[in-house]
């Protein structure tokens, strides 16, 4: 064993900013914040690959950024926000993206589902009226070994236009301003 | 797999980012976005002893035009340049490699300097960077220096920062109106590193001849290649189709691939002389000379 295997094995604090909730954890420097999100009951986040290739792990950090966290550590998730896919809806209140890939048959086995929501999420946030095209290509680090993918394209179209019918909505109401770009057609 | 230990150092400014760095020497690496480094921590490729990671160096997150030229801080991800406007209309070959780097997810995270500094020569920022006339700036405790890509790119994961520097930023001329750039690349799959690829930047004179021109190559040797032999050649032409495919051919020639899953040796470089053609035409067609891509 050398030198650098055998620095830093001691546990340090984390402080996690998780679905609005503060998670306190003892993480090592390496521990990557799939498995500390994981180790914190948060089983939603998935582990595909652990190469950074599939997708399966994303999370949201500060409400609009992907990351695959298999490739970063939870040392460096501090002070930002996390959203994992347990903060995006629950059972009895599904988010417009997951009651999508609900009626879209946007799944089969599931496993790349969190990764593809919160993936899809990121994208919506930054181009609420995509094509088709827009989305396989968002959507391309989100590898799917069952659907196909047409089912999903068909989800992440469905959730958008339900977003931004809700976004139109709420701008008539008064609830935001109804500025060119906040009230998207 | 889980990478090997190492201790963790969050810098809040270069200055503490290039304190850390004369602390530990050469026991130290920096983290940018990670992409990179730690899939290559996991696979235990990279087992640095301290980590300092730039990711609350806020202010090193910039993309701005000064001094005639495009300054891309250390900490500016893929992203940025992907969705900003004017790097979209005028910076054509920048837009073009940003889109095609890794996959939309990565791209989220990884930053251009940290592409260049990892020096991967199937990383496509390289041979963009050498089209373009890059500069690096790298910056240490006696103060900065500035890097032409072409002596900053050395060999296979090797540039020639030395020990204690930290790279701040890259620079790129910013296009005037008759310069327009491509980036063409093959790859078996979204996200895959290239096959082959290719990077151009022309500029026009009044008469429609070539006044400047950049070529360069992704995986085609052991860092990207700059293709001298086709710039010289390009240089005082009208980009005809007969001058497309003597340029093209050098590519062909200057390209010194290795066979593998990708692709056999013969191939690759045959995509080479392909990849430089295609993005002479979209270059001339972008620059209104009536060649269509
Ligand atoms: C699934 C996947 C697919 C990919 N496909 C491609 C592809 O098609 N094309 C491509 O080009 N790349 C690809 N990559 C690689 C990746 O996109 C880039 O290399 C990455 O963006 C590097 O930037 P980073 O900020 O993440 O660097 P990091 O990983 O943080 O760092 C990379 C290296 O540079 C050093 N470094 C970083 N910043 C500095 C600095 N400021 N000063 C000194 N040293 C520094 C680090 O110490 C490290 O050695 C892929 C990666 C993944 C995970
Ligand atoms: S597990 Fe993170 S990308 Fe596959
Ligand atoms: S639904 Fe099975 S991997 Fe996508």
């Amino acid at each position: 064993m050398t030198a650098t295997e055998t620095t830093d094995t001691t546990l340090r604090t984390v402080t996690l900013n998780v679905n609005g909730q503060t998670i306190r954890q003892e993480v090592e420097s390496r521990t990557l914040l799939a498995y500390a999100l994981r180790d914190a009951g948060l089983k939603g986040t998935h582990v595909g690959c652990d190469t950074s290739s599939c997708g399966c792990c994303v999370v949201l950090l500060d409400g609009d950024t992907p990351a695959k966290s298999c490739t970063m550590f939870a040392v460096q998730a501090e002070g930002h926000q996390i959203t994992t896919v347990e903060g995006l809806g629950s059972p009895g209140d599904l988010h417009p993206l997951q009651q999508a890939f609900w009626d879209q048959h946007g799944l089969q086995c599931g496993y790349c589902t969190p990764g593809m929501l919160m993936t899809a999420k990121a994208m919506l946030e930054h181009n609420p009226d995509p094509t088709d095209q827009e989305v396989r290509e968002f959507l391309s680090g989100n590898l799917c070994r069952c659907t196909g993918y047409n089912n999903i394209v068909k989800a992440v179209q469905q959730a958008a236009r339900v977003m931004r019918d809700e976004a139109q909505a709420q701008a008539l109401a008064g609830m935001v301003p109804s500025t060119a770009e906040g009230g998207a057609q | 797999m889980f990478p090997a230990a190492f201790d963790y150092i969050r810098a809040h400014s270069a200055e503490e980012a290039l304190a850390a760095l004369a602390q530990h020497g050469a026991e130290a690496r920096i983290l940018a976005g990670g992409q990179s480094l730690i899939p290559a921590m996991r696979l235990r490729l990279a087992r640095p002893a301290v980590l300092v990671d730039l990711g609350g160096v806020k202010d090193l997150g910039y993309l701005h035009e000064e001094g005639g030229e495009l300054r891309v801080g250390a900490m500016t991800r893929d992203v940025t340049l992907e969705r900003d406007a004017n790097v979209r209309a005028r910076y054509s070959l920048l837009t073009d490699t940003g889109a095609v780097v890794a996959d939309p997810v990565v791209r989220c995270l990884g930053t251009v300097v940290g592409s260049l500094c990892h020096s991967d020569p199937s990383g496509d920022w390289g041979a963009a960077a050498l089209a373009a006339r890059a500069v690096m700036v790298a910056r240490s405790a006696s103060g900065e220096r500035l890097i032409p890509i072409d002596e900053f790119l050395v060999d296979s994961f090797q540039t020639s920062l030395e020990e204690g520097e930290l790279a701040v930023e890259v620079r790129f001329p910013t296009p005037d109106g008759r310069t327009h750039g491509s980036y063409q690349k093959i790859e078996r799959k979204v996200g895959d590193y290239a096959t082959a690829a290719a990077a151009v930047q022309i500029t026009l004179g009044e008469d429609g001849r070539v006044t400047h021109a950049g070529v360069a190559l992704t995986a085609a040797g052991p860092r990207p290649v700059r293709v001298d032999a086709a710039e010289k050649l390009l240089l005082g032409q009208l980009l005809t189709e007969d001058v497309i495919r003597a340029a093209s051919e050098e590519a062909r020639a200057a390209s010194d691939p290795f066979a593998d899953t990708r692709g056999s040796v013969e191939y690759k470089k045959d995509m080479a002389r392909v990849l430089v053609a295609r993005g002479l035409r979209a270059s001339a067609a972008r620059l209104g000379t009536g060649v269509t891509a």
